[in-house]
């Protein structure tokens, strides 16, 4: 009986010393041989990458200094590239907004996710590191949105990407227009009505920002707090992203046309018919993210979509990202969803940016995550071969310096393959949600 | 061409008429040519005259004739197959005009025949043929106990009738939790299998009577039923889970009926179990969903089958939603890298879809005397990046 107890109080020594991740944070890790994209800047050879406490400290040739404590990695042969960034996920079995009503900025996805959930595990494997989940589209706000790293974690917290000093932002506001939030008891029941709903609730968001400018920090004077309004508030201030999910041309233009009379910024999500209104896209200066997929169709107002989109965008000058929609595309092939947008015409460079440092705007972390350059967090990839060949696999992914993924590996592996009880939760299809796409 | 009743060679003659004498004569030069019987030529020729395949072999063996249109490609191989789909009866809008693949007033519906319902300028089917398929297995649907018939096409053609090749090929039948909810019966697995047991047993009855001397009144569900059991169709019994599968291997004992095993989620769990029943597969999309009754899916399934003999063909399948149809080309890609290997899945892309479904004296491999379906690439059909550059079709450009 003793040596079982030992074992587990070294084991707990052990996560003390380490951390959850039980990977010492303290010895530099150096990574020799690959192929470095960092995205910032050319393709590297037989380059050199070094992180420690969770950061990147060097990249470069053949000749940059490893520290003489460093682990050395031998990845010759190997490409190195950032982590990815996925800007519109249903990974970890959340929710949002319900049937009461259309509209819920008051809603947090962060208290439904399940931070244990396999599709966590899942998109580690397709070499996800930060992902924006978001609620569904069949509301006009379906609720706040999460920004995550893909840490190994125990609660929810351990994963958030905190915006603020204050630590009460990480994330932002899902918005949809188009057919999916249209019909039922309080809800609207055309595209115009829609758009008044949601201009409705901004003007009442900017009554209660004049009214807490006014009170001037006096507590008395303050209106009562409402979740919502102080979320919209937020979004007023520029401190929360709308991420609006729309699909038809003239949605698109909608969802521009609001977030210029409330000044707010916002993220194109999906924009299935962009081919239609690049120029209008990049001429009001408000990215795109868009997702390709294995056939058009499926749902009406998607019928148009193009794989094409992320070329057309790229030529009109519009800052683009690819998303999974997870489980519309799997997390475990988001490079795939690159490699299919340069199938179409998008440019290699562009595609590469387009589900890193593109996406990483987006969430506004690219200060600390979707290149590989000095000082930024240590996410990062390990691919066996060209990011967008279909025989290349995501062999480790490293988030903050921890290595979250191994693929040889069999209790990773299995993650990035499926297999007899592997997966446990169900996919979000949208299907039976009423469609979320 | 066992399978090949009278009543099916009409429409594969008016195929061979509509097709014939009304296009240039062709010549095809690939870099390298995967003809899928022998090894892949380099720098190879293929010479197509009057729809079908004239010849094939090395450039410096085959001098192609002057008033032969010349194209070129990077690869060439024989025209893909996709060996079960719905394309055609599901539609790419998905409002309920255009979705045709399951009926749901009753759960045994094998009357309902795949060329009724056949849009052949369906979207998705161009969708497809853009991407080098060109004949699909398709017809009814998952989703019920007997969903109906299912038929093979070419993906040309303006109407069923320009683009069938096999009328009546299988019936689609599913196991498992599968079902369409909007059919009430059966409410259990074991309630569907009694269900399905004493539909055959029925049909057993009507064979006899069909095969008798006395007059008998013609029921068209026990038509298809009884074509069945004399091996005129073969089932198609979409199933996943492991102890559904061994259901439908029963059933197939019971009644020994041809049957192909459709998805198989879990057949790495009983690969012995299916070998021996000498049963074949339309291995589950690689890239499929893990949820429901195929959670346990595996990318690495299509290469375990094929590793363990059995014969095997990759489907596109059935999707709900978005994206409306899966693509055989993408699913083989990604089947290619998790343990099947290149040479393997091309070959499930073609000549082994071909056989599994019993076409392949006309399709599946680049050969003297088959029908001239081709695809032309810029570079390893299975990569993302490599684009598709011309189709032929019967002899004709279609891309």
């Amino acid at each position: 009986m003793l040596k079982p107890i030992r074992s587990l109080v070294l084991a707990l020594v052990g996560v003390l010393l380490f951390g959850v991740n039980g990977f010492s944070q303290s010895t530099p890790q150096a990574f020799t041989g690959a192929q470095i994209i960092p995205i910032s800047g050319e393709p590297i050879n037989n380059g050199v990458l070094v992180v420690e406490d969770g950061k990147i400290t060097a990249v470069g040739g053949e000749n940059t200094r490893i520290p003489r404590n460093a682990d050395v990695h031998d990845v010759s042969g190997k490409i190195i590239m950032p982590g990815l960034v996925d800007t519109h996920s249903h990974i970890g079995e959340g929710d949002g907004g319900d049937r009461s009503s259309a509209l819920h900025p008051d809603v947090r996805i962060m208290d439904a996710i399940d931070p244990r959930s396999d599709t966590f595990y899942k998109a580690r494997a397709g070499g996800i590191t930060s992902v924006n989940i978001m609620p569904g589209s069949g509301h006009l706000m379906s609720g706040q949105t999460v920004y995550l790293k893909l840490r190994e974690a125990n609660t929810i917290e351990d994963m958030l990407i905190y915006l603020d000093e204050e630590k009460t932002i990480y994330g932002g506001l899902k918005m949809a227009n188009g057919t999916n939030p249209l019909g039922g008891s309080g809800f609207p029941g055309t595209r115009a009505k829609s758009a008044a709903m949601v201009r409705e609730l901004f003007v009442k968001a900017e009554e209660y920002q004049a009214k807490i400018e006014a009170a001037d920090g006096d507590e008395s004077k303050m209106p009562p707090r409402d979740i919502g309004l102080e979320t919209l508030v937020e979004v007023l201030e520029g401190k929360r992203t709308v991420h609006n999910h729309t699909h038809r041309h003239d949605d698109i233009l909608t969802a521009i046309r609001l977030s210029e009379e409330f000044g707010y910024d916002l993220v194109l999500q999906h924009v299935s018919e962009a081919w239609k209104v690049a120029d209008e896209i990049a001429e009001a200066g408000v990215p795109a993210s868009i997702i390709t997929l294995d056939s058009f169709g499926g749902k009406l107002e998607a019928a148009e979509i193009k794989n094409a989109n992320g070329k057309y965008l790229e030529e009109a000058g519009v800052l683009v990202g690819l998303h999974t929609d997870d489980g519309i595309t799997d997390s475990r092939l988001f490079l795939r969803s690159a490699a299919l947008a340069v199938r179409e015409g998008m440019s290699r460079k562009a595609a590469l940016e387009s589900v890193t440092i593109a996406n990483a705007k987006m969430m506004d972390i690219e200060d600390r995550t979707g290149t590989l350059e000095k000082g930024k967090d240590a996410d990062f990839i390990i691919l066996s071969g060209d990011p967008f060949s279909v025989y290349t696999h995501v062999e480790q992914t490293w988030i903050e310096g921890s290595k979250v993924f191994d693929r040889s590996n069999e209790d990773h592996k299995k993650y990035a393959t499926g297999g007899y009880e592997v997966f446990r939760g169900e996919v979000h299809t949208h299907h039976e949600m009423g469609g979320s796409q | 061409m066992r399978s090949f009743s009278k009543l099916l060679l009409i429409p594969v003659l008016l195929v061979a008429f509509v097709f014939s004498n009304a296009e240039a004569q062709i010549a095809v030069k690939g870099e390298m040519v995967y003809t899928m019987a022998g090894d892949p030529i380099t720098d190879g020729v293929v010479l197509i005259k009057d729809g079908k395949i004239e010849r094939v072999g090395s450039a410096s063996d085959v001098s192609i004739p002057s008033n032969y249109e010349v194209h070129e490609a990077k690869v060439v191989t024989p025209g893909l197959i996709d060996a079960h789909s719905v394309v055609g009866l599901a539609g790419h809008l998905n409002q309920e005009h255009d979705q045709d693949q399951l009926e749901t007033s009753s759960a045994i519906q094998p009357e309902l025949r795949a060329i009724d319902a056949y849009n052949a300028r369906e979207a998705l089917v161009g969708h497809l043929r853009d991407h080098g398929i060109t004949t699909v297995h398709t017809g009814h649907g998952p989703g019920a106990l007997i969903s109906g018939q299912t038929m093979i096409v070419k993906t040309a053609g303006e109407t069923v009738e320009e683009s069938v090749v096999v009328p009546a090929k299988m019936l689609a039948m599913t196991l498992g939790n599968n079902m369409s909810r909007e059919i009430s019966k059966p409410g259990t697995r074991s309630k569907g299998i009694a269900m399905l047991r004493q539909t055959f047993i029925k049909a057993q009855d009507y064979l006899e009577k069909r095969n008798g001397e006395e007059e008998y009144s013609k029921d068209l569900g026990m038509e298809a039923l009884a074509d069945l059991l004399e091996g005129k169709l073969t089932a198609l019994v979409t199933v996943h889970k492991a102890n559904d599968i061994m259901t439908a291997l029963r059933l197939q004992e019971e009644f020994g009926f041809p049957m192909v095993l459709d998805g198989v989620a879990e057949a790495y769990l009983i690969l012995d179990e299916i070998k021996a029943a000498g049963v074949s597969v339309t291995v589950h999309p690689t890239m499929m969903r893990t949820y429901g009754d195929g959670k346990n899916a595996s990318m690495e399934t299509a290469g375990k089958i094929y590793e363990a003999g059995i014969p095997v063909a990759f489907q596109s399948g059935y999707e709900g939603y978005v994206p409306k149809t899966r693509v055989v080309l993408f699913e083989a890609g990604v089947a290619a890298a998790n343990g099947l290997g290149k040479e393997n899945a091309l070959k499930m892309l073609t000549i082994d879809a071909a056989k599994l479904l019993g076409i392949e004296d006309h399709v599946g491999s680049l050969v003297e005397g088959k029908d001239a379906d081709i695809a032309m690439f810029d570079g390893d059909p299975l990569e993302y990046v490599t684009n598709i550059t011309g189709v032929i079709i019967n002899g004709e450009k279609v891309k």
